[in-house]
C-alpha cells in the first residue's frame, strides 16, 4: 500500500478514534472508582448537542466545547446522585440517562434550532491550521496536517489520565475506593466524595467526546450521530482492561476497523463493511469471556457503598 | 382464626396489596407527566400560568393521537403489540435478576427468522404462521442463550454482552439483507413474505393485526409460567435470593440460561409477528428498533409483572402513536421519550423507598 | 509501670443486649495483654470502642493519663492507637507499600514519592524484624505476611498501642510462632499490645496478663505466669444455669451418617475442614461444640451440598452422598435448618406457603409436572402453621414479616415435615426468644425419639449440653474428641474448644470438681 494511503489511513483512524478515547477515559475514571457508567452514550449525545449549540450562539467553537463538557458533567452529576446517594441500580440509572439525553437533544433541536429533519444548522467548527514549515516535513508533515486539535488533546489526556491514576495520591485513592472501599474508609478517605468526583469527570470527558464528534468533523448535530459510540467506548474500556493506554489502544483498534472500511470500499476490496463494524463488539465479548487475556474489573465496581454496613 | 375470618382478611389483603403495588407506578407516571408538561409549555411558548392548559393540551393530544378515530386507534394497536412482547421479555429476565438489554437484538433475530420462513411457498396459512412463531422464538432464544450461558458459566456480566450482541445483530441483519441472496438484488430489503404468512389485518390498509391477541396470550402465559409452575418458582427464587435457591436444590446456572432463552424467545416472537403482521419484509437497519429499549421501561413500570406489562405497553404504545399528532400540534414527539426516561429515573427512586424500609427492618430484626 | 490505656465503667448497649456492662480495662506500657472470651462475650466491641468505631453509652477512656474522646478511627490513630482487624482491610492488587501509605502518601510535587515511601516501609519493617518485600503485591503474599502488612500500616502511622483482633485465627502454626516473635520485638520497642483471642494455648505463650470477659462483664484479670489453662477455661466459660430439657435415655438405632477424613477449603482456598471423622447414629442427638471459625460452617456446607469438598467419604444410610448436589442430598434424606435463616433458609419476598415447599416444590403432591398445586401447598403450610404454632395472620404474608422466632419455626417445620433420616440443625436457636428456643428444642428431641439422627451444631454451650446425647468438639477443622453427655462438663469442653487436650489436665479437672 502506498505511503500516502497509509498516512491517510492512520490519520483517519486517529480522527475517528478521538471521540471514543475521550469517552473511554471518562468510563475509566468512573469505573476505577467503583461506579458503572452505562450512560456514556447519553453523555456523549448531550455533549455533541451542546457543543454545537455553544458554537451556534457565540460563533466560537471553544465556547461550544465548554458547553459540551459542562452538559456532560451535569448528566454525570445526575448519575452520581442516583447511584451514590440514592444507591439506585447503576445500570438502570445509566439507561435512563441515555434515554433522557437522546430525547432532550431531539427536543432541543426542535426548540432551539427550528430543526427540520432532525439536525441543526452548520456552526463554526474548530479550525486547525498548522504552519507551512511543518506541512512540508516529508511523511510526518502530511500526517500532522490531517489531524485536528481534538486528536492532539485526546493523546495528551491519555498521558495525563495515566499519570493521575498511577502516579498521584488522588489516583491511588481512586483505585483503592474502586477495589476495597471499606479499607479506604477506615483510613479516613471519603469514599463518596471520590466517587462523585470521578463520575462527574466521566460525564465531562464523555461530553468532550461528543463535542469532538460534532464539532470536529462536520460541525453540526444530527440525531443519531453518536450512534452507539458510547457503548463502543465502554467496550474499549473493558478491552483495554480499565487502563488509559489500554483503552487508547482499543479505541484505535476499533476505529481502525471503521477507517479501513472506508478505504477498502475505495480500493474495491470485497469484505463487507458489516464485518469491520462488528469487530469491536465481538472482540469485547471475547475479552470478557477470557479468551483474549484476562480482564480484571475493579473489585467494587457497581456495588453501592454503605458506610454503616459491617 | 376461623376460616371465614381468614377468607375476609385474605380478600382485604389482596385488595390492599394490589393498591399498594399500583401506587408506585401511578406515582411515577404522575411525576413524569408533571415534568413533561413543563417541556410542553416551553415548546409551545406558554407562560407559567398556563400550566393546566398545557396539561390539558398534552392529554388531549395524546388521546386524540391515540384513540381519536378508528385509524389512529389501529395504529396504536400496532404500536402496543411489539411493546407487550418486549416488555414481557424484559420482565421475565428481571424476575431472574438479569438485565436483558439485548431484547432489541433478539427482536431483530426474530424479524429475520420470520422474513426467511415467510418466503417459503406453498404452505397452509395456519401452519405457516405457526412455523413463523416457532422460528422467531428459536432465533431470539438462541440469541439470548449466548449471553445467558456466558453469565451462568463464565460469570461475565449480561449487560455488556447483551449490548454488544445488539450491535452484532444489526450488522448481521444488514449483511444478510444487503450482501446475500436473502435480500432482493439492488434493494435494501428482503422479499415480501407469502400471503399465507401474513397475519390477518383487521382493516385493510391499516397495520393493526391479530398479533395483539397473541401478545396478550403470551403475557398471560408468562404470568402463569412465573407464578403457577415450578419453572417460574425456581426462576424467581434465583432472582430474589440465589443462596436460598441453591439451598433449596435449585440449579442457579440452569435457571439463568433458561430465563435468558425465554426472554430472548419472547422478544423473537415479537419480532417475528411484527414482520408477519406489519412490515411483511425486513429492511436494513439504521439503528436498533426502539421497541427494545421501550420494553425496559414497560417492564420497569409494570414492576416486571407480565399482566401489568399489557397495561404499561398500552400507555407507552399510546404515547408512541400519538407522537405524530403531537408533532403536528407543535409538541415535539421526543416528549414521549422524555416521559419514558423520567419514569425510569423514578423506578430508580423506588430504591430509596426500599432503602428506608430496609433500614426499618434491620432495626426490627436486631431488636429480637 | 505507666498505664497507657485505661477504660473505666464502659457500657455499650445494642438493641436487645448489653455488650459491655461496666467494664474496666487497663493496659500497661510495654505489656502484651490478652482480652479473652467466647463469641459474643464483648471483647471486639470493647476494642471497637477504643478504636473509635463505636461510641460507648457510658464510661471514660484515658490515654497516658489524659481523658480523651474517641469518635472516629482517625481520632484513635492520632492518639497512637492502631488496630488490625480480623478481616484484613487490604487492597488486593496494590503493593505492600501502596497499602501502607494509602491516605498519607509522601509527595514530591504532584506525584507520590514512591522512592521515599518504599525506603520508609523497608526501614520500619526491618526495625521490627518483619521480612516484607515492599513491592510485593498483596494477593501474592501469604496470609501471615498480609497480617504483617496490616501491623506495619498501624506502625507507619505512629501507633504506640496495637490492638490485634483474633490474629492467630488465620495463621499456620509456623506463622503463629513468627507472630509471637514479632510481638516480642514490638514490646522491646516500647509498644503495648492488646490481643483479642479465644485460643487458650496462645494466651499462655504470648501474653503478660489476661483479662477475661464473659457475657459483657469482666470475670477476672490475672498475670499469665500465675494462671493455668484450667483456670482460664473456667473464667471464660463459667458456671451457668443449664437449660434442662426433659429427655429419656437414647435408643440408638444404628449408624446413619458416617464421615471419614473429610477435607474442604473455605472461600479463600485455605483448609477449613481437615481430616474430619464423625459418626452419627439414629435415635441420638450428636452436638458439635466449638468456637466460631473452626470450620463448622464449611463442614455443614459440604454435608448439605453447598460446598464442594476436596476429599473424603460421606455415607448416609449406605448411600454415598460425597460431593453430590443439594437436591440429591435432600432426596437421600437430609433435612437442614441452616445457620443463616435469612440468607439460606428462606426467600424473604416469597409468601409463607411458597417458602413452606422450598426444596420439595418439585415433588408430589406439591406439583405435577411443572404445574404447581397451590391448594395442596397451602394445606401443607396451614398444617405446619398449626402444628408448630407459627404466629402469623395467614399463609399469604411474606416471610420477612414474621419475627425471627417464627421464621425459624417455619424452617424447622418445613425440614422436619420432610421426615429426613438425618436432620442437621445449625445454630437453630440463634437470636430467638425463650419460648421459641424451648419449642425448637422440643421438636429436635422428638425427632431423635422417632429414631432419626440429629446433628446439632451450636456455638451455645448450654444448648449443646442440654440436648446432646454425645458431644463432639470441633477445633481447627477436625473433631478433636467426642464425649458422652454424662462425661462432659463445661470445663472439659472449654479446654477442648480452645485447643487444649484433656489427658494433660485430667488431674486438675478432678481436683476442681
Amino acid at each position: 500500500m502506498s505511503s500516502v494511503i497509509l498516512i491517510n489511513l492512520l490519520a483517519q483512524t486517529l480522527r475517528i478514534a478521538t471521540p471514543l478515547i475521550f469517552a473511554a477515559l471518562g468510563g475509566i475514571f468512573s469505573e476505577k472508582s467503583g461506579v458503572v457508567n452505562i450512560g456514556l452514550e447519553g453523555m456523549m449525545v448531550i455533549g455533541a448537542f451542546f457543543g454545537v449549540y455553544g458554537s451556534y450562539i457565540t460563533g466560537n467553537p471553544v465556547v461550544g466545547i465548554f458547553f459540551g463538557v459542562t452538559a456532560g458533567g451535569v448528566l454525570g452529576l445526575i448519575h452520581a446522585f442516583l447511584s451514590i446517594h440514592l444507591r439506585a441500580d447503576q445500570i438502570i440509572s445509566g439507561t435512563a440517562i441515555n434515554l433522557f439525553a437522546t430525547a432532550l437533544s431531539s427536543f432541543l433541536i426542535f426548540k432551539l434550532f427550528d430543526g427540520k429533519g432532525g439536525q441543526t444548522d452548520i456552526v463554526t467548527g474548530l479550525s486547525y491550521k498548522i504552519p507551512d514549515w511543518i506541512k512540508n516535513i516529508p511523511f510526518l508533515g502530511d500526517f500532522l496536517a490531517q489531524l485536528n486539535w481534538f486528536v492532539i488533546l485526546s493523546i495528551i489526556l491519555v498521558f495525563v489520565s495515566h499519570y493521575i491514576l498511577y502516579k498521584t495520591p488522588l489516583g491511588l485513592r481512586i483505585r483503592a475506593v474502586g477495589e476495597h472501599p471499606k479499607a479506604a474508609d477506615t483510613l479516613g478517605i471519603n469514599v463518596y466524595k471520590i466517587r462523585y468526583l470521578c463520575v462527574i469527570l466521566s460525564g465531562m470527558l464523555a461530553g468532550l467526546g461528543g463535542a469532538a464528534l460534532s464539532l470536529g468533523i462536520t460541525p453540526l448535530y444530527r440525531e443519531g450521530m453518536v450512534g452507539g459510540r458510547g457503548f463502543i467506548a465502554l467496550a474499549a474500556v473493558i478491552f483495554g482492561n480499565w487502563k488509559p493506554f489500554g483503552a487508547f489502544g482499543a479505541s484505535l483498534l476499533f476505529a481502525f476497523g471503521l477507517a479501513f472500511n472506508i478505504f477498502a470500499q475505495g480500493l474495491s476490496w470485497n469484505l463487507p463493511s458489516e464485518v469491520y463494524n462488528v469487530i469491536p463488539y465481538v472482540l469485547t465479548m471475547l475479552a470478557l469471556a477470557g479468551f483474549v487475556g484476562k480482564t480484571t474489573s475493579p473489585l467494587a465496581d457497581g456495588k453501592p457503598y454503605d458506610k454503616g454496613s459491617r | 382464626m376461623s376460616k371465614e375470618q381468614k377468607k375476609d382478611t385474605n380478600f382485604a389483603n389482596i385488595v390492599k396489596n394490589a393498591l399498594k403495588s399500583l401506587a408506585f407506578p401511578l406515582f411515577s407516571i404522575i411525576v413524569s407527566i408533571f415534568v413533561a408538561v413543563f417541556f410542553v409549555m416551553w415548546a409551545k411558548g406558554y407562560s407559567i400560568l398556563q400550566y393546566f392548559s398545557a396539561l390539558g393540551d398534552l392529554f388531549g393530544l395524546i388521546y386524540k393521537g391515540g384513540f381519536g378515530n378508528t385509524r389512529v386507534t389501529f395504529v396504536t394497536v400496532s404500536e402496543v403489540t411489539p411493546l407487550i412482547f418486549t416488555g414481557v421479555a424484559n420482565a421475565i429476565a428481571f424476575k431472574c435478576g438479569l438485565f436483558n438489554i439485548g431484547v432489541a437484538g433478539q427482536f431483530i433475530l426474530g424479524m429475520l427468522a420470520a422474513a426467511f420462513v415467510g418466503t417459503i411457498p406453498g404452505l397452509n396459512p395456519v401452519i405457516h404462521i405457526f412455523l413463523i412463531i416457532i422460528a422467531g422464538f428459536i432465533a431470539g432464544g438462541v440469541w439470548g442463550a449466548i449471553p445467558g450461558y456466558l453469565k451462568a458459566k463464565v460469570g461475565t456480566h449480561e449487560v455488556i454482552n447483551t449490548i454488544m450482541m445488539n450491535y452484532i445483530s444489526i450488522y448481521l441483519a444488514n449483511f444478510l439483507v444487503l450482501r446475500t441472496g436473502f435480500g432482493l438484488a439492488g434493494k435494501s430489503t428482503t422479499a415480501t413474505i407469502q400471503s399465507s404468512a401474513q397475519l390477518y389485518r383487521f382493516v385493510s390498509g391499516s397495520e393493526a393485526n391479530i398479533s395483539i391477541f397473541l401478545a396478550i396470550a403470551v403475557a398471560i402465559f408468562t404470568f402463569w409460567l412465573l407464578w403457577k409452575t415450578t419453572v417460574g418458582y425456581e426462576i424467581r427464587a434465583v432472582g430474589i435470593n440465589p443462596h436460598a435457591a441453591e439451598y433449596g436444590g435449585i440449579n442457579i446456572a440452569k435457571n439463568m440460561v433458561l430465563a435468558m432463552v425465554l426472554s430472548g424467545g419472547i422478544a423473537g416472537i415479537g419480532g417475528a409477528t411484527h414482520v408477519a403482521g406489519v412490515l411483511h419484509n425486513v429492511k436494513n437497519f439504521m439503528s436498533l428498533p426502539s421497541y427494545g429499549f421501550d420494553g425496559i421501561a414497560v417492564a420497569l413500570l409494570a414492576k416486571s409483572n407480565p399482566i401489568g406489562c399489557i397495561a404499561s405497553a398500552l400507555l407507552f404504545g399510546t404515547l408512541n402513536s400519538s407522537a405524530r399528532t403531537l408533532q403536528l400540534n407543535g409538541i415535539p414527539k421526543d416528549i414521549v421519550y422524555l416521559i419514558q426516561a423520567i419514569i425510569i429515573i423514578f423506578v430508580a427512586t423506588d430504591y430509596i423507598v426500599k432503602y428506608f424500609s430496609e433500614k426499618k427492618k434491620k432495626g426490627a430484626i436486631i431488636n429480637e | 509501670m505507666e498505664k497507657v490505656i485505661e477504660m473505666k465503667n464502659i457500657t455499650k448497649v445494642f438493641p436487645g443486649t448489653i455488650a459491655n456492662d461496666n467494664v474496666d480495662f487497663e493496659l500497661l506500657k510495654g505489656e502484651t495483654h490478652v482480652l479473652l472470651g467466647e463469641n459474643g462475650a464483648g471483647k471486639t466491641t470493647l476494642m471497637n470502642i477504643l478504636y473509635g468505631l463505636y461510641k460507648q453509652e457510658k464510661g471514660e477512656i484515658y490515654v497516658s493519663g489524659n481523658l480523651v474522646n474517641i469518635s472516629t478511627p482517625n481520632d484513635a490513630i492520632k492518639l497512637g492507637i492502631g488496630m488490625v482487624h480480623q478481616h484484613f482491610m487490604l487492597v488486593h492488587n496494590f503493593t505492600v507499600t501502596q497499602n501502607i501509605i494509602l491516605g498519607i502518601e509522601p509527595k514530591k510535587g504532584f506525584k507520590i514519592d514512591m522512592i521515599k515511601a518504599t525506603h520508609d516501609v523497608k526501614e520500619i519493617s526491618e526495625k521490627y524484624g518483619f521480612e516484607i518485600d515492599p513491592n510485593a503485591v498483596i494477593e501474592d503474599i501469604s496470609v501471615g505476611q498480609q497480617q504483617r502488612v496490616e501491623i506495619l500500616k498501624a506502625l507507619y502511622r505512629g501507633a504506640q498501642i496495637l490492638i490485634l483482633d483474633e490474629p492467630t485465627a488465620v495463621l499456620t502454626p509456623k506463622e503463629i510462632k513468627e507472630l509471637g516473635t514479632i510481638i516480642t520485638n514490638l514490646e522491646k520497642e516500647g509498644k503495648s499490645v492488646i490481643l483479642i483471642t479465644h485460643k487458650l494455648k496462645e494466651v499462655m505463650s504470648m501474653s503478660d496478663r489476661v483479662t477475661i470477659i464473659r457475657r459483657g462483664k469482666i470475670t477476672g484479670t490475672v498475670k499469665t505466669k500465675e494462671t493455668s489453662i484450667d483456670e482460664l477455661a473456667l473464667l471464660m466459660v463459667g458456671r451457668k444455669v443449664n437449660l434442662t430439657v426433659a429427655m429419656e435415655k437414647a435408643v440408638i438405632k444404628g449408624e446413619i451418617l458416617k464421615i471419614e477424613n473429610l477435607c474442604a477449603n473455605d472461600q479463600r482456598g485455605l483448609p477449613a475442614v481437615q481430616n474430619l471423622n464423625l459418626v452419627v447414629n439414629g435415635g441420638e442427638i450428636l452436638g458439635i461444640a466449638g468456637v466460631d471459625g473452626n470450620g463448622q460452617s464449611q463442614f455443614i456446607e459440604v454435608l448439605t451440598g453447598l460446598r464442594k469438598p476436596k476429599s473424603g467419604i460421606i455415607i448416609l444410610n449406605g448411600k454415598n452422598i460425597y460431593g453430590k448436589s443439594p437436591r440429591a442430598i435432600m432426596s437421600a434424606g437430609v433435612g437442614h435448618i441452616p445457620e443463616d435463616r435469612q440468607k439460606r433458609g428462606l426467600i424473604l419476598d416469597y409468601s409463607l406457603f411458597e417458602n413452606s415447599v422450598l426444596g420439595s416444590h418439585r415433588n408430589a403432591p406439591f406439583s405435577k409436572g411443572i404445574v404447581m398445586n397451590y391448594s395442596e401447598i397451602r394445606k401443607h403450610c396451614d398444617d405446619l402453621i398449626e402444628e408448630f404454632d407459627i404466629r402469623t395472620p395467614n399463609a399469604d404474608v411474606n416471610a420477612e414479616s414474621l419475627s425471627g422466632g417464627n421464621q425459624q419455626k417455619l424452617i424447622a417445620a418445613r425440614e422436619i415435615s420432610k421426615d429426613p433420616e438425618l436432620l442437621i440443625a445449625a445454630q437453630p436457636t440463634r437470636g430467638l426468644d425463650v419460648g421459641a428456643i424451648e419449642y425448637i428444642h422440643k421438636r429436635l428431641v422428638e425427632e431423635r425419639d422417632k429414631g432419626k439422627a440429629v446433628l446439632l451444631v451450636s456455638l451455645e454451650l448450654d444448648e449443646i449440653l442440654a440436648l446432646s446425647d454425645r458431644i463432639a468438639v470441633m477445633y481447627d477443622g477436625k473433631i478433636v474428641d467426642t464425649l458422652d453427655r454424662c462425661d462432659a462438663t463445661e470445663q472439659k469442653l472449654g479446654i477442648l474448644m480452645a485447643g487444649g487436650a484433656l489427658s494433660e489436665t485430667s488431674k486438675g479437672v478432678e481436683n476442681n470438681e
